[in-house]
C-alpha cells in the first residue's frame, strides 16, 4: 500500500515552525506524508464586500483546481475570516471524500475574545481544524464521541474541548482510508 | 428504521444549496436539493424526506405555498422557512400552515445546529411510539460476535428494552465487552441521531469525575481556565453510559440521584441551572445488590437505574464462539495495523479454545493483537501466543538498546496489553506496533 500524502498550502502568515508543528501531529494521526508550502495568490477575488468576509465556498473551489495536479489531500489554510452563504462564518470546510480542504485560523487566537495570548492553545485550535478538515477528505463525517476530533464545532470552546485526535472508531477509518 | 435523518434543500439560490448540503452531509445527514417548489414536488414523489429546508422567495411557486402543499401530502414533515428579509406577517403565516421554524439568512453556525437539533429532536418523539409498537430486527451490532445460543439470548433482551426510555443495567466480568451492548441499546433506540456518550467512573477520582459529568465554569477550581460542558450536557437527547459504576463515592451517588430525578444540574462553580434530556445504561462486574445490603451503595440510586438489567455471560460460557471471534479480531488488528490477512494454525486454534479466559473477550482480543504483533505475517501459530516464554537478553548499553529494553520492560508489566503499554509509553499504538516489530521484542 502506497503511504497517504498531504499537502498543506499556506495562504497567510502562518511561520514554517509553526506549520512543522501541525504537519507532525497530522502527518502522524493520518500516517501521512504531510508537507506543506507558501502560496502567494490574491485574495481580492473572494472578498464579498457586503459581507466583509472572505467566500469558502470560492476559496474551496480554488484550491481544489490547484489540487488538480498534486497527489493526496490537500488543506488551504488561511489568515482571512472565511464565511458561506448561508452561515455567519465558518472555521473550515472540506469536501466529503473529496480532495480538499480549507480551514481559518481567524477566529481560533484569544485575542479574538479579549483573552490573553495563548500560542499553545492557538496551536493546538489550529492543529484540530486541520485534523477535522482533513478527516472530511478522508471521508469521515461528525462523530459524537466526546473528544474526538471530528466531533462538529460552533465555538472556539467547543474545539477547546475536544482533542487533536480522532476516536477509535475514526482512527481506524482514516487508517483504513486511502488518497483516492 | 432509518440511521440517517433525511433533509431537502429548496432553494432557487446554487450556493445556497450547496453551502447547506454540504454543511448537512458532514454532519451525516441524507441530503437532496431542489432549485424550485417545483422540483421539490416532484422529488416528493418518488422519495421520503424526514425536513425539508426552503427558501420563501423563489420564482414560481414561493416557499409558503410549498408548505402547504407538503402538509397535505404528509403531515408529520417537518418544514422549516428560510427567509433573506424576515417580515412579521410571513413568519406568523407560515408557522400558522405548519411550519416547524422561520429562519433569517445567513445564520450563526450555532442556530443551524440548535434548529436541526430541535427538529430532530422532533423526529425523535415521533418515532417512539412508533417503535414502540412495532417488532424491529436489531441493527448495528456488528461488533456483537457470536452466535451461540447464550449471545443470542441477551440480544433478544437488548431488542426488548432498547425502544424504551428505561434505564438499564448491565453486568458481567470484566472484558465480557458491556459497552458494545450499551452502543447496541442506543443505536437501536430513537434516541440514536443523539450522541451517546460513555464516562468510566472507575478511572477519575471524585472531583475529576464531578467536572467531567456535570463541567465546570471558568475559573471553578485551579487549571479551569475555559468553561467546560459536562457529559449530561453532552448527552442531552441521547444516553449516558456510566461504566463502572459501583465505584464511584457516596457523594456522587447522591449527586448522580438529583440529576437522574430532576435531569436539571448546575456546572462546577457555576450558578445557572442547566437542564438535559438523557437516558442512562450503567455496567459493573460487582454485584450491586449486595453492595446495597453492605450499605455501599444507596438503595434508592440502586432501584432509579435498575430498571432492566442485562447479564452478559462470561467467555467460557460461550466457547463455541471462539472461531469467530477470532477470525474477527485477526480482521480488525491486520486492517489497524495495514497488513495482509493473516490465519491461523489448527493447533493454535484448539489451544485458543482449550483456554478458560479469566479476562474474557478482551483478553483474547489482546492475546491476537500480540500474536499478529509478533507473528511472521502469515499465520497465527501457537508459539505466537502467550503460552511459551521466552528470555530477552539485552547487554550493551546504546541508546537503541535501553530504549528496547525499556519498550520490553513496559511490555512486560502491563503483561502485553498493546494499548495500555503505549499509554504508558506515551507513543500511539502504530509506533509501538513498529518498535516491536523492529527490535523482534518477544514476551518473557
Ligand atoms: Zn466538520
Ligand atoms: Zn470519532
Amino acid at each position: 500500500m502506497t503511504q497517504k500524502k498531504i499537502t498543506l498550502f499556506n495562504f497567510g502568515h502562518f511561520d514554517n515552525d509553526l506549520l512543522s508543528e501541525v504537519g507532525a501531529v497530522a502527518g502522524k494521526e493520518f500516517d501521512a506524508v504531510f508537507t506543506f508550502r507558501k502560496e502567494y495568490v490574491d485574495l481580492s477575488e473572494f472578498f464579498d464586500s457586503s459581507r466583509k468576509q472572505y467566500n469558502g465556498n470560492k476559496l474551496l473551489a480554488f484550491v481544489d483546481q490547484r489540487a488538480g495536479f498534486e497527489q493526496g489531500k490537500l488543506i488551504g489554510l488561511f489568515s482571512v475570516d472565511i464565511f458561506i452563504p448561508i452561515l455567519t462564518y465558518i472555521y473550515g470546510q472540506a469536501y466529503l471524500n473529496g480532495k480538499s480542504a480549507i480551514a481559518s485560523a481567524h477566529r481560533l487566537s484569544n485575542e479574538r475574545y479579549g483573552l490573553a495570548r495563548d500560542e499553545k492553545v492557538f496551536l493546538s485550535r489550529l492543529i484540530k481544524e486541520v485534523n477535522h478538515e482533513l478527516g472530511h477528505c478522508y471521508g469521515l463525517i461528525h462523530c459524537h464521541t466526546p473528544g474526538c476530533v471530528m466531533q462538529s464545532s460552533t465555538y472556539v470552546e467547543d474545539i477547546d474541548q475536544k482533542n487533536m485526535h480522532f476516536c477509535d472508531s475514526c482512527l481506524l477509518l482514516v487508517r483504513n482510508a486511502r488518497d483516492s | 428504521m432509518n440511521k440517517k435523518i433525511s433533509l431537502l434543500i429548496v432553494d432557487d439560490e446554487e450556493s445556497v444549496r450547496d453551502s447547506l448540503y454540504n454543511w448537512f452531509i458532514e454532519d451525516g445527514f441524507a441530503a437532496g436539493c431542489a432549485e424550485s417548489a417545483g422540483a421539490a414536488l416532484s422529488m416528493l414523489e418518488n422519495n421520503h424526506f424526514d425536513i425539508i429546508l426552503t427558501d420563501i422567495k423563489m420564482p414560481g411557486m414561493d416557499g409558503l405555498e410549498l408548505l402547504k402543499r407538503i402538509k397535505t401530502i404528509r403531515k408529520e414533515t417537518i418544514v422549516i422557512i428560510m427567509t433573506a428579509f424576515a417580515t412579521v406577517d410571513t413568519a406568523v403565516q407560515a408557522l400558522k400552515d405548519g411550519a416547524f421554524d422561520y429562519v433569517t439568512k445567513p445564520f450563526d453556525p450555532d442556530d443551524l445546529s440548535h434548529l436541526i437539533r430541535n427538529a430532530s429532536r422532533q423526529i425523535m418523539l415521533s418515532q417512539e411510539n412508533e417503535q414502540l409498537r412495532q417488532h424491529l430486527s436489531l441493527e448495528h451490532v456488528e461488533d456483537i460476535i457470536g452466535n451461540s445460543e447464550t449471545i443470542r439470548e441477551v440480544l433478544h433482551e437488548v431488542q426488548q428494552v432498547a425502544a424504551s426510555n428505561a434505564s438499564v443495567i448491565i453486568t458481567g466480568e470484566s472484558g465480557t465487552g458491556k459497552e458494545l451492548f450499551a452502543k447496541a441499546i442506543h443505536a437501536n433506540s430513537p434516541r440514536r441521531y443523539f450522541p451517546l456518550v460513555s464516562v468510566h467512573c472507575g478511572a477519575l477520582s471524585e472531583s475529576l469525575l464531578e467536572s467531567e459529568l456535570f463541567g465546570h465554569e471558568k475559573g471553578a477550581f485551579t487549571g479551569a481556565v475555559y468553561n467546560r460542558k459536562g457529559r449530561f450536557e453532552m448527552a442531552d437527547n441521547g444516553t449516558i453510559f456510566l461504566d463502572e459504576i459501583a465505584t464511584i463515592s457516596m457523594k456522587m451517588q447522591i449527586e448522580l440521584l438529583r440529576v437522574l430525578e430532576t435531569k436539571n444540574f448546575i456546572r462546577v462553580g457555576g450558578n445557572k441551572l442547566i437542564s438535559s434530556d438523557f437516558r442512562v445504561i450503567c455496567a459493573t462486574n460487582r454485584d450491586l445488590k449486595q453492595l446495597v445490603e453492605e450499605g455501599r451503595f444507596r438503595e434508592d440510586l440502586y432501584y432509579r437505574l435498575n430498571v432492566v438489567n442485562i447479564r452478559i455471560p462470561p467467555l467460557r460460557n460461550r466457547m463455541e464462539d471462539i472461531p469467530e471471534l477470532v477470525q474477527h479480531f485477526i480482521k480488525k488488528y491486520c486492517l489497524a495495523m495495514s497488513r495482509n490477512l493473516v490465519g491461523i494454525e489448527a493447533a493454535a486454534l484448539l489451544k485458543l479454545q482449550e483456554y478458560d479466559y479469566p479476562g474474557n473477550v478482551r483478553e483474547l482480543e489482546n492475546m491476537i493483537e500480540r500474536a499478529i504483533v509478533v507473528g511472521n505475517g502469515k499465520e497465527i501459530r501457537v508459539k505466537d501466543l502467550p503460552l511459551q516464554k521466552e528470555i530477552a537478553t539485552i547487554s550493551s548499553e546504546s541508546l537503541e538498546d535501553l530504549e528496547k529494553k525499556h519498550v520490553l520492560s513496559i511490555l512486560n508489566k502491563y503483561d502485553w496489553n498493546i494499548s495500555r503499554a503505549a499509554k504508558a509509553l506515551q507513543v500511539d499504538r502504530v509506533t509501538l506496533y513498529n518498535k516491536i516489530k523492529k527490535y523482534d521484542l518477544k514476551q518473557g
